[in-house]
């Protein structure tokens, strides 16, 4: 039998240190609660991802991870698309990962985990799964998901592979130095969208990527931000326990990106979600789009809505758009935001008619 | 014969007889190797393999989970992830399907997964085309696989079987690829003898067994999979400092995988009675020939009639057949090439700029020797184009007007079978 000398017990005794690897010892069927009491969950929680990982200050994308972890409910494997998530968690010798852990390349995080949720069942089939269940988990960036993984993402998910895909969108290939991608926003700045004399950042607006897998018919769809985590948390258990593919569309601020303080990572978001240009909503089969947290509150009372430029002006990739002689690109972004809440409130069962 | 011949475990009455094509035996061979995971994509000449594999799963005649994945990229993929899961993986593909894989079989021999992926070789665009020749194996040359060559349907569907057991071997944890020719061998029916399910389960030593890894974090070596009881991470960024180190280990098992396939074929000699050379190199009246044609797949069949009739003419002449492409079996050519005269090398693919690869290895292997004999690189079959028995005859006439001039121009080294001028 292998000893390990740091073996944790789950949940982590009070006033244990945080470096801990989950290890669930075979067989073991207990289910982890979903706690949302703050002090019960910071004396019972260990996140998957460890101290000592080298993204940036001001990153949201291991919060994104942090609170995301918190959700698993027992045995867990995660797959990692390359990213700044990958490069930075696990240089080796090193490894944040307190779950089992596999990078396989850019574009393949979807078809991986795929791959993994066949082998768990064909294991399950012939008696050689440990568990009653293993999760899978994807984290994958914008580029890794709108870009060159959505193929291997679209298969997944016409498969049915009973995986839970988190997406942590910061709007632009972050990790090779802020270029633009598919979830780029409109008139934003990047460095193959840079704001020039004639064109004023990215000419295109952002794919509405998870209202493409809600087209997909998959048994459950989220949008989510680490700023609204509790009802990040509730998102993610609900997309592992579905049976069947699951996305979460988590929006995460890069300050480097983004071009805003360090500190405001998470008022940025919850900026994104009071201004409706990143709503918060999850749909099934059964319910279609449901409104959920701040955005239904919204959505009760317009008059909480903010204006575009409350999310605008606290962050650099903008700050063109608030020049005297683009006043007509805000409005343009405005009206834009307004008709996507308009549309989504129309198709929103709980929004008030 | 004074020497008492070996009675094989399973004797040829005890083993089943198939009608059946390359793709056929080597869908039945993966469906008799307790395979978890098969995730693959239709390609010609490929396609048989999935289909009746797919039969099988229909039929409930295997465990296996069966991913009809939407490329063969997510297929690799998909087989990096099972195997990564502890699961045995398989898949095929050809020609375009391969080039689409290539970026993850380097991940897969990396991260030093064991899995059998069936190359049934095709032409690669453009121009387009689905006959065979071996462009396609060629551009996997360096990506770390075990590469094995069948040259018949037989052989093709014992090489899949041995293939698990070359992968999964403790010291070798590579991936490892069996190349058939397409049409030659893919749609071509051949009886071929067959094991009991049992034997094949019993040969493999049944599901896959996991390799073990030391972790620092860990006091004692742990399973090399996605196991919650001992977590690890696979695939990790290693940058100058670590990368060339985490290479070597590849090389090593490379080396030791030269052992582990002799060792698997004289097993399977020892089972059922049929072994290929010593399952690196499978020669033919090599051994006092002056002139060898060395050549790899289903063309060595053809080759080796035609010189069994120059044989019984009195030339001295015979065919060197590499079975192990990669790793390459250096030592064996070496030793059956060295007291050659003449060594023609069939290419079955082009690499414009450059010879043959096929030639680059041989003339590599033998650069040491102090006699080395006169080399030339053939290139024959491109598309599919048919090497017939008169083109190897005027091949050979040539060679032998070759070895009475005693020496071949530089200009000359480099020939082309079969093409229009």
């Amino acid at each position: 039998m292998v000893v390990v000398k740091t073996l944790p017990e789950i949940p982590v005794k009070k006033g244990e240190p945080p470096y801990k690897i989950w290890i669930f010892e075979p067989g073991e069927k207990k289910e982890l609660p979903l706690i949302f009491n703050l002090r019960q969950l910071a004396e019972q929680r260990r996140p998957a991802l460890l101290p000592g990982h080298r993204m940036c200050a001001g990153c949201a994308a291991p919060i994104v991870v942090k609170l995301a972890s918190f959700a698993f409910r027992g045995p867990t494997i995660v797959v990692n698309a390359t990213g700044c998530l990958e490069v930075s968690t696990t240089i080796y010798p090193y490894t944040s990962w307190a779950v089992p852990w596999i990078h396989n390349a850019f574009e393949n995080a979807a078809a991986t985990a795929g791959g993994i949720e066949a082998a768990i069942k064909a294991m399950k089939k012939t008696g050689r799964l440990k568990y009653d269940h293993v999760d899978v988990v994807v984290f994958a960036g914008d580029g890794g998901t709108y870009d060159i993984g959505f193929q291997a993402l679209s298969g997944m998910a016409e498969r049915g592979h009973d995986v839970l895909y988190i997406l942590y969108d910061n709007e632009a290939y972050m990790n090779t130095g802020i270029q633009r991608s598919g979830g780029t926003p409109k008139y934003a700045w990047t460095t193959t969208s840079p704001v020039g004399s004639v064109l004023p950042g990215k000419g295109e607006s952002k794919k509405p990527i998870a209202e493409i897998m809600v087209a997909h018919r998959i048994p459950y769809v989220a949008t989510a931000t680490p700023a609204h985590w509790m009802d990040f948390m509730k998102k993610v258990r609900k997309g592992i326990e579905v049976n069947g593919p699951a996305f979460i569309h988590a929006l995460s601020s890069c300050d480097r990106g983004w071009r805003h303080e360090e500190s405001i990572s998470i008022e940025i978001l919850r900026r994104a979600v009071d201004t409706c240009y990143f709503p918060l909503w999850e749909w099934t089969p059964e319910t279609g789009y449901v409104l959920t947290d701040r955005s239904l509150v919204i959505a009760r009372n317009p008059s909480l809505k903010q204006p575009i430029e409350k999310f605008v002006e606290v962050q650099g990739r903008f700050r063109h758009l608030l020049r005297p002689e683009n006043k007509e690109l805000l409005k343009q972004l405005q009206e834009y935001v307004d008709a996507m809440w308009e549309d989504l409130l129309k198709r929103a069962s709980n929004a008030p008619r | 014969m004074s020497r008492l011949e070996l009675i094989p475990k399973y004797p040829r009455e005890k083993q089943i007889m198939l009608n059946v094509n390359g793709d056929e035996a080597i869908a039945y061979a993966v469906k008799q190797s307790y395979v978890d995971v098969v995730a693959a994509y239709p390609i010609t000449p490929q396609t048989i393999i999935v289909e009746k594999f797919s039969e099988f799963v229909a039929n409930g005649e295997v465990h296996t989970e069966f991913v009809a994945v939407e490329s063969e990229h997510s297929a690799m993929s998909a087989c990096v992830g099972a195997a990564a899961a502890g699961a045995r993986a398989f898949t095929a593909t050809s020609a375009q399907g391969l080039a689409l894989m290539v970026e993850i079989l380097y991940i897969a021999s990396g991260l030093r997964l064991p899995m059998v992926l069936a190359v049934v070789n095709r032409a690669l665009s453009a121009p387009i085309n689905i006959h065979n020749d071996h462009a396609d194996a060629y551009l996997m040359r360096d990506a770390g696989w075990v590469m094995l060559f069948a040259e018949n349907v037989q052989e093709a569907y014992d090489t899949t079987i041995q293939a698990f057991k070359i992968s999964e071997h403790p010291e070798v944890q590579l991936p490892v690829s069996v190349h058939i020719d397409g049409f030659f061998l893919s749609h071509t029916l051949e009886n071929i003898h067959v094991l009991p399910d049992q034997a094949v389960y019993e040969f493999l030593g049944g599901p896959r067994k996991l390799a073990k890894v030391k972790v620092d974090y860990y006091d004692e070596e742990v399973d090399y999979a996605l196991d919650p009881a001992r977590p690890l991470s696979m695939g990790n960024l290693a940058l100058y400092d670590y990368y060339f180190e985490m290479k070597i280990p590849q090389l090593k098992a490379m080396e030791k995988a030269v052992e582990v396939i002799k060792q698997v074929n004289e097993e399977w000699y020892q089972l059922t009675g049929r072994k290929y050379g010593n399952g690196l190199v499978d020669p033919y009246m090599v051994e006092d020939a002056d002139i060898v044609i060395v050549a790899m797949g289903s063309s060595t069949g053809t080759i080796r009639s035609v010189v069994k009739k120059y044989r019984e003419k009195g030339v001295k002449i015979g065919v060197l057949r590499i079975r192990s492409f990669r790793p390459f079996p250096h030592k064996d050519v070496r030793e059956l090439l060295k007291d050659a005269k003449l060594v023609a090398v069939m290419d079955k693919a082009i690499g414009p700029g450059q010879y043959g690869a096929l030639y680059l290895d041989i003339a590599a292997t033998l650069y040491h020797e102090k006699n080395r004999p006169v080399l030339i690189d053939y290139v024959y079959g491109l598309g599919g184009r048919d090497l017939s028995p008169s083109m190897i005859e005027e091949m050979i006439n040539q060679l032998l007007k070759d070895l009475e001039r005693g020496y071949v121009p530089e200009e000359e080294r480099f020939r082309f079978i079969g093409v229009r001028a």
